[in-house]
């Protein structure tokens, strides 16, 4: 058999598609994050939180409603997203006008309150969601099995950035979107909502985070803390494509995962930090980022 | 951070000794003198939110409040207690400046709980530094009683020989001779699978090969692959908590188990009760405790469940225990110096709920009996927290490492 560096290539195969499954996370959390702070210029550090959520609110409509997975894939980002948007008209609106850093500390202290609500609610083990029955068994692919549900994490992850990508880069709303970015009071002037549309905004990136969410929960286990883990790799992976760069946000968000992947095979101790060196080094060369413009 | 702090009502003031002097009599009473400031101060330092929470956390200052409250109602003391708590976020830095702290400025007599090792063995240090007490409970390193040990630490409830020992046992008995390691790269998971190692090949097993994870990981599934690969029969989880939650879950997802067997070196039962019976089922694990074996640990647990929703896990019952046998030799000797208290402590058995003559030993080890849990089929479990089947008792002996292959320096000297 074919080995690379003393792992044999259909082995490794499977780790990178690994890598791959992983990397749809980070695509969509980090998506979410660049087209808020594309819009809103705040830095969401909520992020993870609504992730959280998103995990919790599937589970809850199971275990209190009977709503399947399926059902749960379109409410619990509605709820959730809903709850975002509360946040903006309540919160994040009075901040705009203010440095990063405002925006930046309120969706901590914001992050750091739902956690704490939902670790006293349910403690740190968490609760466990079954995969859904369609999605059950695996895949054999001679080399491995591959869970079907990790496919479909790969595939409606994928359609779900492309989808946000078109929207926002080919469509009328997209570029009305674009240039209230650039320009708001001059976007106002033309007659566009502004402030209506920098809300929807922010509850379609907080939505994101819930359907990732959902998405989540089968693999992992419902747990308050799962957020936090994961929400600094996608901070890095957000400052690696670009902050704000949507193309930037999703290709290295699949990238990283598959680069993880390979840390995993290759010298396990740092699959960790391997995110965060490249990070230092895409800022050292590019500080805005692989596909971030220069201000 | 947040510190809180309980008064406990106490039975005698200094006023009645004073008076008692002035007046002249040799009365033979209980004098204060001995405490120093009158108060024995009892530090409980854990992880109250993070990943060991459930399983110490705001269970285990309900288990130490128990204790005390039971103490003073059966032995009426003549010197207050007091209860003071905080986070250590399971950072060794955090948890030693917080000990530093109470020693110093705060007249705490005694750190105990220590959920996981960094902090543990952290705090060991300080405490020797300014000859105060740890009473571990929490932490699980076998190095807190060899190569670290000091005189003024006892390790109580479990260490990663103990539970390596009796889980890694029983599976190589049931024909699990070949292994694979998945090790939380950090002091535990590492001495957990040294330790596990030695068992499996001294009883004849091999294995084959092992990755080290950081800690904490959420996707385990490219570390399940590689335990795959190698064909072995059984993959050990050397790693704890969430990573162990994690690693059965992501394991039935990708069909390794029940192809290859789990074994879970470091459990709780507040992790089984997480993952499920279904999930679980037929899994080895080795307890120090479980609140179903006999009338007294149903009755103690029945009371802990009552103020904490959740029945104990062995370190919450294991706390209970080492600051009631703590509390007991304050009053045995009348003082809260370290060194009498130690030796008082080495000097009287353990019997409780949590342990039958337990003793402890010069290395720090609290020595007492394991016992060998199952867990059941869900179609088993009639009531809730119904989740073992109690498959053998470890005797002490067997359960730790002998004293004669022990790495602490006191042992030898």
């Amino acid at each position: 058999m074919i080995e690379i560096f003393g792992v044999p290539l259909l082995a490794l195969a499977g780790q990178l598609l690994l890598g791959l499954v992983n990397g749809s996370f980070y695509a969509l959390l980090s998506l979410g994050l660049a087209v808020i702070f594309g819009m809103l210029n705040i830095i969401n550090f909520a992020h993870g939180a609504f992730y959280m959520l998103g995990a919790f609110a599937a589970w809850m409509l199971l275990d209190n409603f009977g709503i399947g997975y399926f059902g749960a894939l379109v409410l619990a980002p509605i709820l959730v997203g809903a709850v975002g948007i509360l946040a903006e008209r309540l919160l994040l609106k009075r901040l705009y006008r203010l440095d990063h850093l405002y925006g930046l500390l309120l969706t901590f202290g914001l992050a750091l309150i739902l956690e704490g609500l939902f670790r006293d609610r349910f403690g740190v083990s968490g609760e466990t969601y079954d995969v859904p029955d369609v999605l059950e068994g695996a895949l054999n692919l001679g080399f491995m099995a591959l869970p079907k549900y990790r496919v479909w994490v790969v595939g409606f992850s994928s359609l779900v950035c492309l989808a946000t990508w078109l929207v926002i880069e080919k469509t009328r709303l997209g570029s009305y979107l674009r240039a209230a970015t650039e320009n708001p009071q001059l976007t106002q002037a033309f007659g566009v909502n502004v402030p209506l549309m920098v809300m929807l905004t922010y509850g379609f990136g907080v939505g994101l985070a819930a359907l990732a969410g959902v998405m989540a929960a089968p693999i992992f286990q419902v747990s308050p803390l799962m957020g936090s883990n994961l929400i600094i790799v996608v901070f890095a992976v957000v400052v690696i494509g670009g902050m704000g760069s949507i193309l930037g946000a999703i290709v290295s968000g699949l990238a990283l995962g598959v680069v993880e992947g390979l840390a995993k095979v290759y010298y396990p101790e740092a699959s960790a930090t391997v995110v965060f060196v490249i990070m230092a080094i895409v800022l050292i060369l590019r500080p805005a980022g692989l596909f971030g413009k220069e201000k | 951070m947040k510190t809180k702090k309980t008064v406990v009502p106490f039975a005698l003031r200094s006023s009645v000794a004073a008076l008692a002097l002035t007046l002249g009599l040799a009365i033979a009473m209980p004098s204060q003198a001995q405490i120093s400031d009158g108060v024995v101060r009892i530090g409980v330092l854990t992880d109250m939110s993070g990943a060991y929470s459930d399983l110490a956390g705001p269970g285990a200052v309900i288990a130490a409040h128990m204790a005390v409250e039971d103490f003073i109602a059966r032995q009426k003391p003549a010197f207050k207690i007091d209860i003071v708590s905080a986070d250590h976020q399971d950072k060794g830095d955090i948890a030693s400046n917080k000990a530093r702290e109470w020693f110093d400025r705060g007249q705490v007599d005694v750190v105990t709980e220590l959920v996981s090792s960094t902090t543990a063995l952290a705090v060991m240090k300080v405490a020797k530094e300014k000859n105060k007490i740890a009473l571990i409970t929490g932490a699980g390193s076998s190095r807190i009683t060899n190569t670290d040990c000091n005189d003024v630490s006892v390790h109580w409830v479990y260490d990663t020989y103990a539970t390596g020992n009796g889980t890694g046992k029983a599976v190589v008995k049931q024909g699990g001779k070949t292994w694979y390691f998945l090790t939380a790269d950090y002091a535990f998971g590492q001495s957990l699978e040294r330790d596990t190692t030695a068992v499996i090949e001294a009883n004849g097993g091999k294995v084959l090969g092992s990755v080290r994870h950081p800690f904490p990981s959420t996707d385990l599934s490219s570390y399940l692959l590689k335990a795959q690969a190698s064909g072995a029969q059984v993959i050990g989880l050397a790693n704890a908590g969430a990573d162990t939650i994690n690693s059965i879950k992501q394991a039935s997802e990708f069909g390794i188990t029940p192809k290859q067997t789990l074994a879970g070196l470091l459990m709780f039962i507040t992790d089984i009760n997480s993952l499920g019976l279904k999930a679980t089922q037929g899994m080895y694990l080795t307890e120090a405790f479980y609140w179903d074996m006999n009338p007294e640990t149903r009755a103690w647990s029945k009371r802990f469940y009552a103020r904490h929703k959740k029945m104990p896990t062995m370190v919450q019952a294991g706390l209970y225990s080492a600051i009631t046998h703590y509390l007991e030799a304050v009053k045995a000797v009348n003082s809260d110096d370290t060194q009498k208290v130690m030796a008082q402590m080495k000097k009287m058995p353990v019997n409780d709920f949590f342990a039958r003559n337990g003793k402890i030993r010069n290395d720090g080890l609290m020595m007492h009996d394991m016992y060998l849990m199952q867990v059941k089929k869900p179609s088993e479990s009639h009531y809730p927290w119904d989740y073992y089947n109690v498959r053998a008792t470890i005797p002490a002996a067997d359960a730790f490492q002998p004293l004669s292959q022990s790495r602490c320096p006191l042992v030898h000297k």
